[in-house]
């Protein structure tokens, strides 16, 4: 059906006049569209990405924070060290040093702060491995074995964050269906109007002996096309406006600075057209069979 | 092939006819008159499914018009020739490609070249194949779909005022064409106010004449 739709029958292409008006419309609004498509699904990719990273990044790591008088400072850490090292589910645990310390804390206190001066806690990295380790267990050996201990697995706001991004890039799943939705009333209102200005061309085919298909096909394989061409104009305008977006590498962690399509995502791209031009032929041979139907 | 059995038509409130009935049969010849206003167009039209009766039931071989499938309509229409009063066309089509216009839209646009020529001198319209019908006088459009309703070889012609805007010698022309048609069995009707064209068809075939008058339809081939 789709090739037949694109080499199409020249003499029932020549039965329908060019319609200026319409053409435009049809062309803009699937540029328009595309264009909008292609920030829509670099949106949605790019919270997708995100969400993916945070929840992976944050779910392989735990803090273990450690508050005790600085004399027993050192032995809680090895204790806490000696007990992470037999826990199932830890691949590594590492006490950060002081310098590691001073650089976390620099951006609120400033470089000149006297961490010796301070009963500033200490913070071991905690990697995981596997499935990760069973946090409760874990909770409930170091409240007896290392009491000035406190474990944070980081759910309490990595759950927050891995929703918004989800929800984000719900919202570009949305904003596509929107736009598909937009353009095939828009596409569906050229039609008829391009059918209501050729009342007359579909009287004299009728008169002749014309079937409704005969007639529609002319009329939908141009909207199709259009449709396509817009689309495809549209694509490669959205496509370069991505890439030509300033971003924040490929560690970048925010949506922002993260909008664009990564390695084989680009490859997404090429579904718009295509879906575009679906999308103006079911419009399009919808309006045709209703006007054909009430014209009868 | 076409049949009309105790057809009404009414516009509005009033009712144009009743009680109409009437077959055109291969190789049938008949002429509509009546006064302007008594429905002859209108009765064109019911002939050829462009227009669905009030009450009654039109035919086309054999099976209803009523509830029949577009499709079917089409194809139906396919073997009538309908030379409408208003001529219309497809403006922005070259002539030829309008004339050959049923053999397109039936899938046979390449039988077109053995026809068209012949058929475009028959009306005397080949220097004028190229040039867009709203470049034409009115008589050069009657002439073209004429042409246009023959040019797929018809079972049934109907023509309304074929020769409304033509001269004499033309419209005689027109008239040998459908008199030829007619002798290879093709049923004719057409509406015309013309007795001339009535007489000089009545001295070559068989024709009868019918009279739209007082919303009745009835046999005035005496009187001619």
């Amino acid at each position: 059906m789709a090739l037949s739709l694109l080499a199409g029958d020249v003499q029932a292409d020549r039965s329908v006049p060019p319609t200026g008006f319409t053409a435009r419309l049809t062309l803009f609004t699937a540029t328009a569209m595309a264009l909008l498509a292609v920030f829509a699904l670099a949106l949605s990719l790019a919270a997708g990405r995100l969400a993916t990273r945070w929840s992976d990044e944050l779910s392989q790591s735990a803090t273990l924070r450690i508050s005790a008088p600085a004399e027993q400072m050192d032995a809680q850490v090895a204790a806490a060290l000696e007990l992470l090292r037999t826990t199932p589910g830890v691949a590594s645990a590492r006490a950060l040093d002081s310098e590691e310390e001073q650089a976390l804390l620099t951006p609120w206190f400033g470089p000149e702060l006297p961490l010796d001066a301070l009963a500033i806690p200490r913070l071991i990295e905690v990697v995981e491995e596997g499935r990760g380790f069973d946090a409760t267990g874990l909770r409930a050996r170091l409240q007896a074995e290392v009491p000035g201990a406190v474990l944070d697995d980081h759910t309490r706001w990595r759950a927050p964050l891995v929703a918004a991004a989800g929800r984000l890039r719900g919202m570009g799943a949305l904003a596509l269906l929107l736009i598909g939705a937009a353009t095939a009333t828009m596409i569906t209102l050229a039609a008829h109007s391009a059918l209501s200005a050729n009342a007359q061309v579909i009287r004299v085919l009728r008169l002749v002996g014309a079937r409704d298909a005969y007639i529609a096909r002319a009329f939908v394989r141009r909207f199709t096309l259009r449709a396509l061409a817009g689309a495809g104009l549209g694509t490669v305008l959205g496509g370069l406006l991505v890439a030509l977006l300033p971003g924040g590498g490929d560690d970048s962690g925010s949506v922002l600075t993260g909008i664009r399509f990564a390695g084989a995502q680009w490859l997404w791209l090429l579904t718009i057209p295509p879906l575009a031009a679906v999308v103006a032929f079911g419009a399009t041979r919808l309006a045709a069979r209703r006007m054909l139907e009430r014209q009868s | 092939m076409i049949e009309l059995r105790d057809v009404a038509y009414s516009y509005g409130g009033g009712e144009l006819f009743s009680g109409l009935s009437l077959s055109l049969a291969p190789g049938s010849f008949h002429f509509l008159t009546g006064p302007s206003g008594a429905g002859k167009t209108t009765l064109l039209k019911l002939c050829y499914g462009d227009l669905v009766p009030t009450s009654g039931e039109v035919a086309f071989w054999g099976e209803a018009t009523t509830g029949m499938a577009r499709d079917a309509l089409a194809l139906n229409r396919r073997r009538i020739g309908v030379v409408h009063q208003d001529c219309q066309f497809l403006d922005h089509l070259p002539l030829a490609e309008n004339v050959a216009l049923p053999l397109t839209v039936a899938g046979r646009h390449h039988e077109a070249a053995a026809y068209l020529p012949d058929l475009l001198g028959w009306v005397g319209l080949t220097r004028h194949a190229e040039r867009r019908p709203p470049e034409l006088s009115g008589g050069e459009r009657q002439r073209a779909a004429l042409a246009r309703a023959v040019i797929m070889s018809p079972e049934v012609i109907i023509a309304d005022e074929p020769t409304g805007n033509i001269d004499w010698e033309m419209s005689q022309r027109l008239l040998s064409l459908l008199v030829e048609l007619n002798r290879m069995g093709k049923a004719v009707l057409i509406a015309t106010h013309d007795l001339n064209l009535i007489r000089a068809a009545k001295a070559q075939v068989s024709v009868r004449t019918l009279r739209l008058k007082d919303r009745q339809l009835i046999a005035a081939g005496a009187d001619l």
